[in-house]
Formats: structure tokens, sequence, C-alpha cells
């Protein structure tokens, strides 16, 4: 590596720019990223622990969770390699919602061997090389572990519970793991293959326990009926509509309202007040029941609904519109002049309902039976967020699993297949790529290596031992660590099970990411932008 | 600082604001500048070849690329030093021009400057050394010509442009899948390239990403992707046949450009503007409805009652198009880009086989695909990958390969690479300085050193001994003349380029000789740096 640096110390880059080059600028990466990668190691496996993330902001809000994707998104990273693996995780957060923490953890580890080989003076451009040769072996053997229980329904269930008390058990819900599956399952298996995940609701209510927590066929809107109104519709027609009630404002630009008398401000006001009460005769002529509006909804035109028989509800979001849209069918309606034109939503009933403290209203018996809600109950709002993390990446992975169904072993018995693979391909390769090769299966070990170190088990003698029951490439196996007896166990027997898509991803972005970094030789920073004060 | 003296010998105030200036002249300014370009051109060598190193580039608000292109990283790391711009420069108008070898242009004119160095030492006039780069760079082109082979292919045959592009990939981080890369780059230009004409049109060629997914998925759409979605969510997300309106009018009422206030002071008037507006949207509906539209796409927002009125009537509609997508959808719809609802007619409808929104991962992405246009030219890139930092620099390096397989459609001349057309131009340079009377004839020697930069730098990046790779493939070119031979970066056993299949187009590599001579030109012609002081 010619170092010759800037000789004459010319500066070509702007105040306040740095530059560093070569074994600097290899070593700042490396460090940054392993760096990133330790920092939520301690947060992999079953018995991983939390993280508190306090806001900068106002407030300073308290986030606790265990999630890698939450945690990486709150902290502030300066490092540029340590960015690529935050973005990496945010990805695989996007693409297939869980194993965000173990694809971080992975192209670290990767990171770390390469740091030795480069140490050994091997070309970076070798190790690369290794490493995505190695990825394919490894990528081939996983898909050879995969068990596929497509066919057989009852077995799939079981597969997709499994999947989701795996997932479960690394999260707060932990102790309630069978309750939540149980309820993730119900709602995935709802969707029926749609994929949908819109369709299903997560609401936060604090109070009582996690347990109280409940699946609800239908759909609970967050939002109370105007007072007055009835509590319960049976059959309900509903009207969806994204109309402003409040003053219907003339758009035309430039319009404005100058008189020269009193009188005159009162007849405007009534005409205003004509126009909205034409537009309620509208709304009221489509024969609905029950009107739902995205905008607020006054006191006069609300008035006036009611005396036509319609009840009404206001400011329900975007989302909430969307979704109520989705499951009962009707079209969202922003004017009334046609009233056959436009389809109203059905629904056996529509009724208040109490969850703890607060009034709800839920949809009961809806046109499409996908959609569902679920009721979070917990102590307090800190658990309740940790609580919807954690279903969500269920529920994506078990969406995941309903896309393609093969499953893999958990407990690290997949990795332990694939290095297995690696070493394999290393011993026939000649030349130093099969030193990266190596090193990769080295990285993949490191995996159930973190899982039993984070619950405090001996992970070198627990390696060891898988290592030999993954020995023959010959004879299947299932073995992974048992954190509950500390042993190692047969995985499928005990239903630990994980996806076999967030597995691959998990492979390979994060081979991609510590390809990335390998590659770097130079780092420029840019004089940071001024910021006015 | 040199100071004028009036007849009474007080000092005389020429440039405004003297002090605050600082000046550099004669023999310094131009090491000074030398050495400035020099390392520029030192961040961007190790960056060369198919085993060149990327950079990481961390802007001033944080954001983060990484990259292999040399064009991006000069334009990234914000140089600012005056001569350093000039190199960002150079890069830049090789990238305009050719749209590879950004990386090779920079690398020679940084190699030029350090002969020129040893030669001002020597105390040789700059500009004769200029004059001499000059001449030897003549010679380098009419060698480079001579060495260059037609290139064979035909729409049906695209083989050998597939492997060109894939030599312009393999330096790249995609090289993974170079293969199927570089035959997306290849389909792209032989869609929309005018063979007759042998021209193509880059603007028909879009390069879209979004995030996830594995880079093996990158697909080439025969059509465009627009990163929007259909304006309300009932309305139907995929449409067969479609024929498209493309309005540049918002879906609301007139905003006349003169100012203007509407009073109203009585019921009456109220009352008919109400039907105005009623009217107004109802018209526009109408209009798009009448003109037989089955989709509109528009350049602005529509009110949530146009919205409705639209759903209502199963027309689905866009909002928010950018002005060059939507020009890029009428190209490729054959439609007209409509300014008025008055002037929608049925012959200015676009036409489509199939338009559908698709939804990406667990996020609520979705995209618009527009297949089988009308008038079919125009196609789309469509790039995933695990990061936002991969998909850039795939979209980057994809914007090489295609302009790569463009330039070869326009002119099918080659050379071949790995520094072996860098060594022939050497060769013959060396030559031809022994004919030439004069001090020139060191600076075209010294030309020839430089060219040796480039195969040096492949070598050192290779990880294999520079100067005694160069060397070795130097006397074998001189004893076989047979100027294919090269550095064999990827070590398959073989220094023949042509057995490897390593090529570049001819108009590529002059224009870097050309390039490069004229910045070198330029800056040794500066004898006199002012820089102004800061403004207080």
């Amino acid at each position: 590596m010619s170092m010759m640096g800037n000789s004459a110390g010319t500066n070509v880059l702007g105040e306040g720019a740095s530059e560093e080059k070569g074994e600097h600028a290899r070593l700042a990466s490396f460090v940054g990223a392993m760096a990133i990668s330790d920092l939520v190691k301690s947060t992999l496996g079953p018995k991983g622990m939390d993280k508190i993330l306090v806001s900068m902001g106002q407030g300073n809000h308290v986030t606790v969770t265990n999630d890698g994707a939450t945690i990486l998104k709150s902290i502030y990273v300066d490092n540029a390699a340590a960015r690529v693996l935050v973005d990496i995780s945010k990805a695989q957060d996007d693409e297939v919602g869980d194993g965000t923490t173990s694809v971080v953890v992975f192209a670290g580890e990767l990171l770390r061997q390469a740091e030795q080989l480069v140490n050994q003076k091997v070309h970076p451009m070798t190790i690369i090389q290794g490493f995505r040769e190695a990825c394919t072996v490894a990528k081939a053997a996983l898909e050879a572990e995969a068990i596929d229980n497509a066919g057989n329904d009852e077995a799939f269930r079981a597969d997709l519970l499994n999947i989701a008390r795996t997932t479960l058990s690394s999260k707060i819900l932990t102790h309630d793991k069978d309750h939540f599956a149980k309820l993730a399952v119900e709602a995935v298996m709802r969707l029926k293959g749609s994929g949908n995940l819109e369709m299903i609701q997560l609401i936060q209510k604090a109070g009582g326990s996690l347990k109280d927590s409940f699946l609800d066929e239908g759909f609970i809107l967050d939002k109370k009926f105007n007072v007055g109104h009835p509590k319960r519709i049976e059959n309900a027609k509903i009207l969806l509509a994204n109309t402003p009630m409040d003053t219907d404002k003339i758009k035309i630009y430039g319009a404005r309202v100058r008189v020269d008398s009193m009188s005159k401000v009162g007849e405007i006001e009534a005409a205003e007040k004509q126009k909205m009460a034409n537009k309620c005769e509208k709304i009221a002529s489509h024969g609905a029941n029950l009107f739902i509006n995205r905008q607020l909804i006054y006191n006069y035109p609300e008035q006036v609904l009611m005396s036509r028989g319609v009840t009404s509800i206001e400011h329900a979001d975007f989302d909430g519109i969307e979704r109520l849209a989705l499951v009962t069918g009707g079209d969202i309606c922003s004017t009334f002049d046609d009233p056959g034109g436009s389809k109203l939503g059905t629904c056996d009933l529509v009724q208040e309902i109490m969850i703890g403290e607060d009034k709800l209203i839920k949809f009961s018996g809806v046109a499409k039976g996908e959609a569902c809600t679920i009721v979070l109950r917990g102590a307090s709002s800190h658990v309740l967020g940790e609580a919807e993390r954690s279903l969500h990446d269920a529920l994506c992975v078990l969406q995941s699993t309903v896309k393609d169904s093969r499953i893999l072993p958990g407990g690290g018995c997949p990795e332990m297949v694939m290095a297995r693979a690696v070493d394999e391909l290393a011993a026939k390769t000649p030349g130093k790529r099969s030193l990266a090769m190596e090193g990769f299966a080295k990285a993949l070990r490191m995996i159930p290596t973190i899982i039993c170190e984070n619950a405090g088990l001996d992970s070198s003698e627990i390696v060891s031992q898988l290592r030999a029951c993954h020995a023959d490439a010959a004879v299947r196996s299932n073995m992974g660590v048992d954190i509950i007896t500390g042993e190692t166990g047969d995985m499928v027997k005990n239903g630990i099970t994980e996806c076999f898509r967030v597995k691959q991803q998990i492979l390979l972005s994060g081979t991609e990411a510590a390809e990335m970094i390998i590659r770097v030789d130079d780092i420029i920073k840019c004089a940071p932008r001024q910021r006015e004060e | 600082m040199s100071l004028a003296f009036d007849e009474f010998g007080r000092p005389f105030i020429i440039i405004k604001e003297q002090g605050a200036k600082t000046r550099v002249r004669g023999i310094e300014a131009q090491k000074a500048n030398i050495q400035a370009a020099k390392s520029v051109a030192r961040t961007l060598r190790s960056s060369l070849g198919p085993k060149g190193m990327d950079k990481i580039l961390q802007s001033g608000d944080g954001e983060i690329t990484i990259t292999n292109d040399g064009a991006t990283i000069l334009q990234e790391m914000e140089v600012e030093h005056q001569i350093g711009k000039l190199l960002v420069e150079l890069s830049q108008s090789q990238d305009y021009e050719i749209g590879d070898g950004t990386t090779g242009v920079v690398v020679l004119a940084g190699s030029l400057l350090e002969q020129a160095e040893v030669l001002l030492d020597r105390g040789i006039h700059p500009l004769r050394i200029a004059e001499g780069y000059e001449m030897a760079a003549k010679v380098a082109v009419a060698e480079l010509s001579r060495v260059s082979e037609k290139f064979e292919f035909s729409p049906d045959d695209i083989e050998p442009l597939v492997r060109t592009c894939m030599t312009t990939l393999s330096s790249k981080i995609v090289n993974r899948c170079k293969r199927e890369m570089a035959e997306i780059c290849v389909q792209a230009v032989m869609a929309v390239a005018d063979l007759e004409r042998k021209d193509v049109n880059l603007d028909l060629i879009k390069v879209e990403g979004k995030v996830g997914g594995k880079l093996e998925d990158t697909v080439l759409v025969n059509g465009i992707i627009l990163d929007k979605d259909i304006s309300h969510p009932q309305m139907d997300k995929e449409i067969k046949d479609a024929k498209i309106a493309i309005l540049t009018c918002p879906f609301e009422p007139p905003k006349p450009k003169t100012k203007h206030k509407i009073d109203i002071d009585t019921v009456e008037k109220y009352e008919e503007l109400r039907a105005q507006e009623e009217k107004y949207f109802k018209d526009m509906v109408k209009q798009c409805k009448d003109s037989g539209a089955t989709l509109v796409i528009c350049q602005w927002g529509f009110d949530d009652e146009a919205n409705h009125m639209l759903m209502h009537e199963k027309l689905p509609a866009i909002r928010w198009v950018g002005g060059v997508e939507l020009e890029l959808i009428a190209i490729a719809t054959g439609g007209r880009i409509v300014p008025r609802f008055q002037e929608l007619a049925p012959e200015k409808l676009g036409t489509a086989g199939l338009v559908k929104e698709v939804a990406f991962g667990t996020t609520k992405d979705r995209m618009i695909v527009i297949e089988d246009c009308a008038a079919s030219k125009a196609v789309t890139v469509f790039v995933r990958g695990g990061n936002k930092m991969m998909i850039d620099e795939t979209k980057r390096s994809l914007h090489d390969a295609i302009c790569v397989a463009r330039n070869l459609v326009r002119s099918n001349a080659i050379v071949y690479g790995g520094g072996s057309a860098e060594i022939a131009c050497g060769i013959a340079v060396e030559e031809a300085a022994d004919r030439v009377p004069g001090v020139e004839q060191y600076a075209m020697r010294a030309f020839a050193e430089a060219l040796d930069a480039v195969p040096t730098a492949l070598a050192e990046n290779s990880g294999l001994p520079p100067i005694e790779t160069v060397a070795k493939v130097k006397s074998a070119q001189l004893k076989t003349k047979n100027p294919h031979l090269g550095v064999d970066c990827k070590e398959t056993g073989t220094d023949d380029m042509k057995t490897q299949g390593v090529f570049e187009t001819l108009i590529g590599k002059q224009q870097q000789m050309l390039l490069a001579t004229q910045v070198v030109k330029l800056i040794l012609k500066i004898d006199d740096v002012i820089t102004a002081g800061r403004y207080d």
C-alpha cells in the first residue's frame, strides 16, 4: 500500500474535511462495524437482554426494546461503516420484519474474521471472493436443510405456531408466548394467504396484564360515537366519507365575503347553513344509518344527520377510513350527488365497547372476514410498545412463512449445517480464498456461541458438541442449542423452528454488507454543514 | 508579494484589498498546482481496475455514499482546491461524453503531471512540456486507432456486447451477478437503440431502485416505473389496455395568474359561486371521461371531491407525477401532454397494454408499472438490493455499463483493456520521440512514462508486483508485436486480453487521452495563483 500521504501538505479538500486512507480507513470501518455489532449482540437469542433508549428530543422519551432494528434506528452513528450495518438492519426489517439483530451480528462477525485475514496480508478482494463462494455453498446447504410442510394443513399450522413461539421467545412476550403465538397465527391464518398485514390492526390499551390481550374478529376503531347517539347499531349500512363537515369553504381562488350591512352577513350565514343542510340531506339520502367521516363533523351537520336517523362518527384518520373501506367493502366518498352509485359498507353490528377505561367502537360481522384486531393490554406504555413491536415481528415472520412455507430448525442448527458445508468447501479449495472460507464458517458458528453466552451457558462446550453432531454430512441432524436444559437438543422435537426466508435474507444481506465494508480503502468526510442556530 | 512604488518610494496599492489576498507565482505556483492534482489522483488510483477498492464518502449532512466510480467520488468529496476542481471537472466531462473510464482519466492526468514535475526541475519551460505532450497525445491517439479492432454484433447476436459490459461491471460491487446485469443493460440499450442512425437516446432508459430483495431480483421492465400510487385506495389497481390522459392541470378550481378577488355580498352570488364550483369538478371529470381515457396521470394534486368523482366514474388516477416522468410517459405511450381539460381529445391519449400497482415488502411501499406502451421505446431497469447504498452504487454501475453499450452501438471500434492499449501507445510514443528534434522529445518520453501509470496501478491494485509485471508485459509486446498483451488482473493465466475478452471502446480510450492532455496543458500554463481573501 503506498502511503505517501499529503507530503507537501496541500489540502485539496475543504476546511473541516478529513480523509483516511488505506490501513487507517480499513481499521476505522472495521472497528466501527464491530462496535455496532457488539452493541446489539447481547440482545440476541431467547435470553437476550433489552436496551433502554432515551431520546434526545423534548421530554427524553424512553423506549425499552430488544428489537435490533429499533435500537439501531434510534442511535446516532457517525462512523460510516456502522451506518452500513444500521442500514441493512432497517432493510431486513422492511423486507421480512425479523432477524434484524442477527443480520448485524453476522456481518460484524464476518468483519472480525476479515480483519484477522487482512492482518495476515490477504488481499481484501481475495477475502471477498472467498466469502462469496462460501455464501453460495451456505445458501445451498440452507435450502437442503429446509423442511416443507405446505401440503399438510395441520402440520403447517403447527409449524406456524412453533415459528411464532420461537420468534416471541426472545422478546418481552416470552412468558405468554403460547398465548401470543396463538393470537398471531390466528390473525395471519385469517388473511388466507393474501398477505396484507394492514388488515391486522394492533391497538394498545394500558391496563390489565399482557395475558388479557385478545384477538377480536372484526374491526375496532379507536373512536367514540358523537354524544347522544345510539351506542349500538344492528345491520349497519355505513357511508364512509372524506369530506369537510365543519365549514365547507368555497374553493374558488380569491373568493371572500365582503358585505356592507349586518343583515347581509346574516343572509350569507343562512345560505352557508343551507348549503350544509343540503349536503347532510344528500348524505342521508344514501340510505345509510351510520356516517363515518375522516374529517371533523361540527355540531350542526351532526344534528341534522341525527334528525334523519343517521348516526355519525367524526375524525377517523386516514388509516382508519382505509381499513374500514377494506373490511366493510364500502366506497370512500367525497361527493354525494349520486346515492345509487356509491357503495355502502355493511356490517352486522356496530357497538361501543369498553376496554379498561376507554370506549372503542367495534364493528363485528363485517363483509370481509379477513380483518381482525388484536388488542394489547399491559402494565405500561413501554411494555405495550415493546409488545407491539414483538408481535409485529411475529406477524411479519408468519406472513413470510405463509408465502414460502419452508421452515428450518432453530437454535443455531442451520448455522452449524452451513458452517460444515463451507468448511468442506474450504478443504477442497486451493489458494488463499480457502482462508476466507474458513473465516466465514467461523463467523457462522459465532451465532450459536453468542446465543449460549447470552444465556450464561458454556458456549465452547455446547458449540463443539453441536459441531460433532453435525460433522457427518450424510446424516441429517436437527441438533441445536436448547436454552432451557442448557444442553444440545433436537430442535424439531422441541418445536423450535424458524422461517426459511428470514434466515436466507440474513445470510445474503449480512454477506453483502460485510463485502461492502471490506472493499473500502478510503474514507473521505466532507466538512459538516454549518447549521444556523 | 510584489509591490509597486511611486516616485517618492511610497508603496502603491494595485489590487484591491491586497493584504487579504494570497499569491503564489512562478515555478512555485506550478509545483503547488501539480501537488494538489497529484493528491486528488492518488485518492482515485486505488479504485482502478477489477480489483480496485471502494471509498466511503460522508457528506456534510452525514449522508453516506460507497462507490468505486471516479466521477462520483470526486463529485462527493467536495474538493476545495482550484486545481483539484479542474480534475473533478475532467472526470465529469469524461462521464458526460463517454460515461465510463472516469477513474482512468484522472489517474492518467495525475501521472502526466508527476512526470512534468521532473521535467520542470530540469529547467524545461512548461509550455515546451505542454507542446511535447500535445504531440505525444496525437501519436497515442493514432496508435489507438491502429491497434483497435472492429467489433461485430447484431441485434440477434448480443453476446459480444454483453461481454464488454461485463468488463465494465467487473470492477464494481455488482460483479457477483455481472452476467445478469450486463444482459439487462444490453437488452435495455438494444430496446431503445436506433441501429440505422447508430444512436441511442439514453433518456429512454430509466434506472429505478427500491430497497429490499436481492441483487438477483433486478429486472428489466419493458415500460416505465413510477414511484407513486393510485390516488384513491379503492380505484382499480390493474388496468388493461389503458388509455392514458396525461394532464398538467390540477383537479382543482382554476387559479388565474392575475391577482383577483371575488367579493361575495349577496346570497345569490354565494349560491352562484357554489354551483360554479361544483360544475368545475363535474366538467373536469366529464371531459376526461368523454375523451375515452381509462387512466388519468396528472402532474398536480387532486381535490378530495374531484378524487372521489374520478373514483365514482371508475377512472383511476395518479397524481403528483414529476415533469420528467410525465414526458417519458408521453413519449412511451404516444400520448400528448395536455395542459387544459378543454383540449382533451381521444387522439391525444396515450395507450399502454397494462398499468398496475405493485406493493413491496412489509411496508406500504407501492409503485406503478406501465407496461407494453404503444410507442414502446422506453424501458426501465428496476434495481433491488440489500440496502440503499448498494442500490445507489448498482445504479451508477449500470449507468456506466449502459453508456459503454451505447458507445459500441455508435461506433463499434474497440481496444483491448488490462492496460494493453496504454502500453502499446507508450511504445509508439517513445519511438516517435526519437525522431523529434528539440526539447519536446523529453516531454514525449515523459508522456510515454506516464502512460505506464495505468497498467502499474492495475497491477498494484491486483496485488501483483507492479514494476516487474509492467516490465514483463512491455517487453513481451515489443518482442511479439502483439498489442493485446496486458496485465492479468484476474490471474487467469494468460496476458492476452483478446483471449480474456477484456476490452473497452476506442472512443472512450481516445477521449481519456485527449481530455487528460488538455487539462494537464491547462495546469502547466498557470504561473500565478491569486486567492481572494475571505470576505468578511
